[in-house]
């Protein structure tokens, strides 16, 4: 067996090379396009749509989307609110807009602080016998750690410092992204660690090994390639969660201050109302779903296209 | 005190048409849920009115409120005054009977040992018992004979019910309990868990934070009663989802302290399985103004203490204008629907301690703005009012809750209109109401220029209540920063009328005493800005009658009374 | 392998006391009054009573020592009695939970029964569901049955159980009545009957989190069996004229298997734990709900005893999981 991956390292065409697969797979295209319309939609979109998200319209609460007179002619739907009211007269997509703001971010931060904390420890682990025992036990200890204490213990400490530098907002920004980031890398430690384990006794590693390949360049060419895949699955796995850890949070009076919507907040304050007003769950809900869905098939199509061996060729 | 009078008439319909001719256990299982779990069955290491209210089954006081908060004898043959000679003249005395041939649930006779001993055994000073308050002042329980018990106060007591009276201070028996004493108390895993009472129930197995199974009271002092021979309280969940056992499927036959949007609740009711009823008691929602400096520049010692005043709030003008921005009677609907009331008073029931203050009910934006303009605060170019280079900027905290949450948004929008800038920051219950020195989020430490939150007290009479808020009772790095006049308010004349009170037994003058208070605290200078008297709300089955709704005492005060109508 | 067991099983002892130290250090910390659920009504004075009798007035290092030492040498001893009918652990005390004044031990054995049958039920039936949709996904990559995998399973894991769960609750017990919507942890089986009234009680909750389980475990199947898939040693037995099946289940699977083992492997301490947003939807009152509770009190003693639980199932689970991985792979050596 030789390795595949590093034998197609040839460095001219390797970048057009992948940029082709990727735009051959279709579900990594799509996905692609809507992470990219929900970015440019949370960040733009208060250009378009400049009502403040804060502002309370008491008279005017409670109204439905403007769909909803498909089937209710009677709703009480109007234009200057086309996603509707919540029960004090806040406007729904104002909020969507501001709030995706917060969970996209939240994802994304804490996913990559996951991804580059969590596959550092699992390839040092994996490769190092020397370093596996005592990572290992730090990945058990930051598993058994409960995060409702660690995330009061780190606001009580760091709060107020970071107030004072970042502002009330962007101070608990810093703060929730951190601890969330912190205590969600050890299910990608593990598992880059046991791919490496398998893998450091394959043949193509030990002959890599075996003419003198350093160690970073072993890991960057021969073995990140190799576990991509459980990485890239990590990766999506984490944004999800991050983003719904962070809505839990701020359901439990631990995350951001209650004038700062994000799409898990809106979902959780809405749900003893869901019977009568779906959409006030269903749309941060979509919105949370479309996001994980298209960075699932990007991340799919990713994998593919990094991995020449899965080019798609008939099989047998 | 006034019931939410739809909600409850039809209860007391109910309660008055029923209890003729049942017979003990006839009516078969009663469920009730408790959305919070009890942790235990003995009030006197409880956590709270969760356990209290189920220990309200099994063990009874000398004597209970009514829904009216009048006293109601329970083990005791009457309420002694000092019209029966019950209660010394001086006061410094009561003198409680028993009801002869009382009997435990085990068939042992009930005794002036065991009413002596649940004294001792709260007032012992290694025990922790949670209701100590409730002894306060007591010097010595004398036994008298086998039936009476006199209470001797170091003091005189214009209020004398504090021990024996409500259902955080009932008895317990002395055979059971006689080796958990002091530093003991807390090792009675058994005893706690499974009290003998004289209550209408028996405890057949207890888990703790999850469900309690009950039995009827073969020793129960009336034969009829009570009507259900088995009885399952469940714990856990949330508050939608214990309406909704009841409301919607039908599941539970009680569900207490429903804390739900008025929205919420009446479209739960509309199923028509079941109704809620709600009383009002003495809680109060209200804000409450920070008269001293909170801010983090300080000095560890002197923040948030008497030493640094408050740049702004220590300014009448600008608290008086913050409390006549408020609609109280849309936060009402907003929030609480049939179950909440707005007040301007701090002290809103029984009805003869209630202050006529009315003025604060009608929102006035334009006479706030008049009254900030006048007092000099003028607006700056971002819309903020200023003066002397001060800004009219609130950090504004509360505990987490939906309703709060919703409330904290209101008032911001309210306030900016006034040109006042507003952070909002809300912090878990169990940070804020906590008493951790270490923590800056307590109420107590009050890192916040207001605080939103809802305090009541116990039984009828205020006078406790009021006394919180004496000079030197405040919060403060030498007092471990616990305390209870957490505004740091401080008036020598209310200081006085505080130690009149104490020694004022007449009636008349004690509600006269109590409304000026009351009024020294709230209208008078905006120290302390009442929102809303907030009655409590529980929810029971249509198939559930003789339910009477109870705010003074345990709301399953009359639970023997409890039966199945068709 | 057997001095390496023995050898990770003498590393786990130190290793256990420096994470309890840790988790007691973080709870000791982090703000909380275990009196914060106290009625204001009560005085401070009182307040502090209380919390001398908790046993709050002891110097931290104290506190710690007396449980380590109620932990490790009474509880044993409890247990023992408990089995062997001693009397061993008679007149010692032993961890004590601030909130009930019981000992967490107790509550913990009532609890443990609910949280195996539904959480653990759950995440059995998760896996094998898993397993088998995430090899025939790989196996027929983009197709209609992949696609249909990938979208199920990233809306179950994208939609957080505090809502799917009163939905759930919403449409199956208050609109159409096929289940209650409150578990009865009273409730036993003993025939027909009973047990399908178990299986009605049960049938939400375990749906929600094996959703959850399969979801994320699904995942990892396929993109592992993937990968493998496109390997030359795959195609190499192709080649030799293997039967395909045997290709699959045999060749491919072996070796797809030890991330998904892993993940496995990190899912099961949770089971004991609990599942805290489901078990307080669905009323469960497992252990999930224990560790709420006692977190939302701050009953130091049974969120120290509960999570320290928990870090010994993560590290005899790891452990197990480096043994697995010798197994499927005999070139993977550790010693």
């Amino acid at each position: 067996m030789t390795d595949p991956v590093a034998a197609s390292h040839n460095r001219h065409g390797k970048w057009p090379r992948i940029w082709r697969a990727f735009r051959k797979h279709k579900g990594a295209m799509i996905g692609g396009g809507i992470l990219m319309f929900i970015i440019l939609g949370v960040l733009l979109g208060d250009l378009l749509w400049a009502t403040d998200p804060q502002a309370l319209d008491i008279r005017n609460k409670n109204m439905r989307p403007l769909y909803t007179l498909l089937w209710d002619t009677d709703a009480k739907v109007g234009w200057a609110h086309p996603l509707g009211t919540d029960s004090l007269g806040r406007d729904a997509l104002a909020n969507l807009i501001v709030g995706g703001r917060t969970s996209l971010a939240v994802g994304a931060v804490a996913m990559c602080i996951a991804l580059l904390v969590g596959t550092t420890v699992g390839i040092l682990a994996g490769l190092f016998r020397w370093l596996d025992g005592p990572l290992m036990r730090l990945t058990d200890l930051v598993l058994a750690l409960p995060i409702l204490p660690l995330l009061l213990l780190v606001a009580t400490l760091f709060r107020a410092p970071l107030r004072a530098q970042f502002g009330p907002e962007a101070g608990m920004f810093v703060l929730i992204v951190t601890v969330i980031g912190l205590t969600s890398w050890m299910q990608t430690a593990r598992i880059v660690r046991s791919e490496i384990l398998h893998l450091k006794e394959q043949d193509f590693i030990l002959a890599a090994r075996s003419i003198g390949t350093r160690p970073f360049a072993l890991i960057w060419r021969h073995l990140l390639p190799n576990t991509l895949s459980p990485i890239l699955v990590s990766a999506t796995l984490g944004l999800a969660t991050a983003i719904i850890t962070e809505s839990a949070l701020s359901f439990l009076g631990f995350g951001f201050p209650p004038d700062f919507p994000t799409w898990g907040k809106m979902l959780a304050d809405s749900v003893q109302r869901m019977d009568q007003y779906p959409e006030r769950v269903i749309l941060p809900g979509a919105a949370i779903s479309l996001t994980v869905l298209s960075v699932n098939y990007l991340g799919d199509g990713l994998r593919d296209a990094f991995d020449p061996r899965s080019h798609r060729r008939s099989r047998n | 005190m006034k019931l939410s009078s739809t909600l409850l008439s039809l209860g007391t319909v109910c309660f008055f048409a029923s209890t003729a001719t049942a017979e003990r256990g006839s009516d078969g299982h009663v469920k009730i849920l408790f959305w919070q779990a009890p942790s235990t069955l003995n009030p006197f290491q409880s956590g709270g009115a969760k356990d209290n209210e189920a220990a309200s089954l099994v063990l009874e006081p000398l004597g209970r409120y009514d829904p009216n908060g009048a006293l109601v004898p329970y083990l005791a043959q009457h309420i002694p005054t000092v019209a029966n000679g019950g209660v010394a003249n001086d006061l410094t005395s009561i003198t409680w009977t028993l009801k002869p041939d009382l009997m435990w649930s085990d068939g042992t006779p009930v005794t002036s040992e065991d009413v002596k001993f649940s004294a001792d055994y709260c007032m012992h000073p290694d025990a922790g018992c949670s209701q100590l308050a409730k002894f306060d002042g007591v010097e010595t329980v004398e036994i008298i004979d086998a039936y009476t018990v006199k209470v001797n106060f170091a003091a005189p007591r214009p209020n004398p019910y504090g021990p024996f009276m409500g259902g955080q201070s009932p008895i317990l028996q002395k055979a059971q309990f006689q080796d958990c004493l002091g530093a003991r108390a807390i090792e009675c895993v058994a005893q706690n868990f499974a009290p003998i009472g004289t209550g209408p129930f028996t405890v057949k197995e207890f888990r703790p934070n999850d469900v309690i199974s009950f039995e009827a009271n073969p020793n129960y002092r009336d034969a009829t009663k009570p009507a259900f021979e088995t009885l399952t309280l469940k714990g856990g969940g949330d508050a939608t989802a214990a309406g909704r056992a009841v409301l919607e499927t039908g599941e539970f036959d009680y569900a207490w302290n429903l804390q739900l949007a008025p929205d919420v609740l009446a479209k739960m009711a509309d199923v028509g399985i079941g109704k809620p009823i709600a009383a009002f008691g003495t809680t109060v929602e209200r804000l409450e103004m920070n008269l001293t400096d909170p801010n983090p520049d300080l000095d560890k010692n002197i923040r948030a203490t008497r030493e640094a005043p408050h740049p702004f709030l220590t300014d009448m003008n600008v608290r008086k204008a913050l409390s006549m921005a408020i609609d109280r009677s849309l936060l009402v609907e907003i929030g609480y629907g049939p179950t909440g009331r707005p007040t301007c008073n701090l002290v809103p029931g029984p009805a003869y301690y209630a202050s006529d203050n009315t003025a604060c009910l009608t929102q006035d934006i334009a006479g706030a703005n008049r009254l900030l303009d006048a007092a000099g605060w003028v607006r700056g170019t971002d819309g903020v009012r200023t003066k002397d280079g001060q800004r009219l900027s609130i950090l504004f905290q509360t505990s987490t809750n939906n309703v709060r949450q919703e409330f904290q948004a209101l008032i911001k929008h309210w306030w900016n209109e006034l040109g006042v800038e507003t952070e909002l920051r809300n912090i878990n219950a169990s940070i804020y109401f906590g008493a951790d020195a270490n923590s800056p989020d307590t109420f107590q430490k009050f890192y916040a220029d207001v605080a939103m939150h809802a305090n009541n007290y116990d039984g009828t009479d205020p006078q406790t209540y009021l006394a919180m808020y004496r000079c030197g009772n405040e919060p403060k790095p030498s007092r471990q920063w616990q305390g209870e006049n957490i505004n740091r308010f401080c008036d020598p004349a209310y200081d006085t009328l505080i130690d009149t009170l104490s020694q004022t037994s007449d009636l008349e003058t004690r509600y006269d005493l109590a409304k000026r208070m009351n009024d020294m605290l709230t209208k008078d200078s905006y120290v302390v800005v009442p929102l809303i008297d907030r009655g409590r709300v529980s929810a029971h089955a249509n198939s559930l009658g003789g339910v009477l709704m109870n705010s003074w005492d345990s709301e399953l005060w009359n639970i023997a009374d409890w039966h199945r109508i068709e | 392998m057997f001095t390496f067991t023995l050898r990770r099983l003498g590393m786990a002892i130190p290793a256990l006391v420096f994470i309890s130290a840790v988790i007691f250090m973080l709870l000791e910390l982090a703000p909380g009054d275990p009196l914060a659920q106290v009625p204001l009504s009560v005085p401070p004075e009182v307040r502090a009573n209380m919390r001398e009798a908790l046993g709050l007035g002891e110097s931290a290092h104290v506190r710690y020592w007396k449980w380590l030492v109620q932990m490790f040498w009474v509880e044993p001893q409890v247990l023992c009695d408990h089995i062997f009918g001693s009397t061993f652990a008679e007149g010692k005390q032993r961890v004590i939970s601030w909130q009930t004044r019981s000992p967490v031990m107790d509550t913990v054995a009532q609890r443990l029964p609910q949280t195996l049958w539904v959480v653990g039920m759950a995440y059995v039936i998760g896996v094998l569901v898993a397993v088998p949709i995430g090899i025939y996904s790989a196996y027929r990559q983009y197709s209609l049955f992949d696609q249909a995998g990938t979208f199920v399973s990233m809306l179950g894991f994208s939609i957080p159980p505090f809502f799917v769960g009163p939905l759930l609750i919403m449409v199956f017990a208050v609109q159409l009545g096929w289940v209650p919507s409150v578990y009865d942890t009273t409730h036993t089986v003993h025939d027909w009957q009973s047990f399908l009234v178990q299986l009605r009680q049960m049938i939400l909750p375990v749906l929600v989190l094996s959703l959850q389980a399969m979801a994320q475990i699904s995942r990892y199947m396929r993109a592992s069996m993937l990968s493998v898939l496109h390997q030359d040693f795959i195609r190499t037995a192709r080649a030799k004229g293997l039967p395909e099946r045997k290709v699959v289940y045999v060749h491919a699977l072996r070796n797809s298997l030890i991330p998904v083992v892993t993940a496995i492997a990190l899912g099961l301490p949770s089971i004991f734990g609990g599942a805290i947003i489901t078990e307080v939807v669905f009323k469960v009152n497992g252990i999930g709900d224990q560790l709420l509770n006692a977190l939302l009190a701050n009953d130091l003693p049974s969120v120290q005893t509960l999570t320290f639980l928990i870090a010994v199932l993560i590290v005899m689970f790891n452990l197990i999981a480096d043994l697995l991985y010798g197994v499927l792979d005999p070139r993977i050596r550790y010693d």
